[in-house]
């Protein structure tokens, strides 16, 4: 088998895992978009304070917002999936067999790419039905998906990190709370001009805040290839991070099993 | 109903907080997060025409304390949850203990377990600058609010736990909770809430409840704004309570 059947296969094997097991596909699709509802209907009203984005409703200003968190939240199946792979043996059948190493970490990040990318397209299609109008338009739109492909591979290869240093699918699920409070330290649900304090500042510093401000003038003001630009180079940096850490997670892995 | 079997199971259920921390500290954890992340990225929504805090901080923490009330509830009912999988709770079930003893016990559980993270959130409050404006007694109504919901949110874990048999209802049990608070007025209140959601905040008895809870950090506690609560109160208890009570006469052989 060539490695690049090798990468297709194990690629394969990652989004089949995804789509055969609702339990963790429902939450992260349901999620984002139960608060995509009860955000754009109870804040709705604050898009007339002075200071706020010339937007169409709170569903137009915060629809980036929910595609960055189904692309966060959805990317933890693939550590929690990896981890169970070593619970139940099947990572040592792997490693044992000659497949290359790389496309054990690239078929993982490979399944959350598609799902991140794929999820993305389905918020797009539901707020869409519930009025939503992207001025950037469809290109818009590509660009978006694109980000949350790149964002869902990064925050996906953390997660495989995570979980090849513990071997516990708990311990990954676990880091829920972390990618949930990193989202909420950020401008996702509010624009940073009218927060103050140590909020604003850790929301300044917070490079969530960045990406999802990109995105987001890509719906409300139109296509800008600059702000573009910022959120997917944020999303490529946590990419390379990411991959990065997971690497080095594998290599100590294989090194404990003198493999 | 001997109360004494009650209290034995509830006190089980205490002993596990210092024992298993790792069970309980998400549920002090995560309303404090809530509080800091709501009162801080919504700060500035207090200029809104019509908003009735001074202070973000006024509006979301009694809402962060009920969560965690809730929380304190779903934890009991993660427990029984537990016991049932792993086979403990047939024990209890075969022993000549009353069967209401049994239910009482968690629901004691939950009710005492709320005042750890209502403690937790007045002195994050008292921390944040939250303006306690009918001072003792606007914190008397909050915690009246958040033990009722504990009590609430306890019998619906319980409930569920003695139907499922299985800790893989509690994603259930917390998105049940999740659902009743953020149906309501727990972001804003029903006057500045449009379409479908005023419509249901209106009819949500968390509406009544959450104002119960925050009148004392909005203004003076009044009996007009005291009762609805005290009755959304005693609704959803008696109908939570009575799920409970059915799922327990199934599990009873």
């Amino acid at each position: 088998m060539t490695a690049l059947a090798q990468y297709l296969a194990l690629s394969r094997r990652a989004v089949l895992n995804t789509l055969r097991q609702p339990t963790s596909v429902v939450p992260s699709l349901m999620f984002p978009l139960m608060f995509l509802a009860l955000t754009s209907a109870a804040f709705d009203r604050s898009t007339a304070l002075p200071g706020f984005p010339r937007v169409d409703s709170f569903l137009q200003f915060v629809v980036s917002t929910t595609i960055v968190q189904g692309a966060l939240f959805g990317s933890i199946g693939a550590g929690s999936d990896m981890a169970s792979d070593i619970e139940g043996g099947f990572f040592d059948r792997l490693v044992a067999s000659p497949v290359a190493r790389t496309s054990i970490l690239v078929g993982r990040l490979m399944g959350s790419v598609a799902f991140g990318f794929t999820q993305a397209w389905v918020f797009f299609v539901i707020a869409s039905i519930f009025g939503l109008e992207v001025e950037g338009g469809f290109i818009a739109m590509v660009l978006i998906t694109l980000v949350a492909g790149v964002l869902a591979g990064g925050i996906g290869s953390i997660s495989v990190a995570f979980a090849l240093r513990t071997g516990s699918s708990e311990a990954v699920r676990g880091s829920f709370p972390l990618l949930f409070s990193l989202l909420f330290l950020s401008s996702a649900f509010f624009p940073r001009n009218l927060m103050n304090g140590w909020f604003r500042t850790a929301a300044d510093l917070n490079p969530l805040s960045h990406m999802i401000e990109g995105l987001r003038t890509q719906v409300i003001d139109g296509l800008d290839l600059a702000s573009f630009g910022v959120a997917l180079a944020i999303a490529a940096g946590i990419l390379v991070v990411g991959t990065s850490f997971a690497g080095l997670a594998l290599r100590g892995r294989l090194a404990a099993q003198h493999l | 109903m001997n109360l004494h079997i009650s209290w034995g199971i509830a006190r089980r259920s205490l002993m596990l907080i210092p024992r298993q921390p790792s069970t309980f500290f998400p549920s002090l954890m995560m309303p404090v997060f809530l509080t800091i992340s709501f009162a801080g990225a919504f700060s500035g929504i207090v200029m809104l025409t019509g908003f009735p805090a001074a202070k973000a901080i006024d509006w979301f923490v009694p809402m962060t304390a009920l969560q965690g009330a809730a929380f304190a509830g779903i934890t009991t009912g993660m427990g029984t949850a537990r016991d049932m999988e792993n086979g403990f709770y047939d024990r209890f079930l075969l022993s000549p203990a009353p069967r209401m003893a049994l239910l009482l016990g968690p629901l004691i559980a939950a009710v005492l377990r709320a005042f750890i993270p209502l403690a937790i959130l007045l002195l994050l409050a008292l921390v944040g600058g939250a303006n306690f404006r009918d001072g003792w007694l606007g914190v008397g109504t909050l915690v009246i609010a958040g033990l009722g919901f504990a009590l609430a949110a306890g019998a619906w874990a319980v409930g569920l736990a003695l139907r499922f048999k299985t800790q893989q209802i509690v994603p259930l049990m917390q998105s049940g909770t999740f659902l009743i608070v953020f149906l309501s007025t727990a972001q804003m209140p029903l006057e500045l809430l449009g379409g479908w959601l005023h419509a249901v905040a209106r009819v949500n008895p968390m509406t009544y409840i959450l104002e119960l809870a925050r009148q004392g950090f909005l203004g003076q506690v009044a009996w007009s704004t005291t009762w609805p609560g005290l009755l959304a109160l005693a609704g959803l208890v008696g109908v939570l309570g009575t799920f409970a009570v059915r799922g327990m006469q199934k599990v009873t052989p």
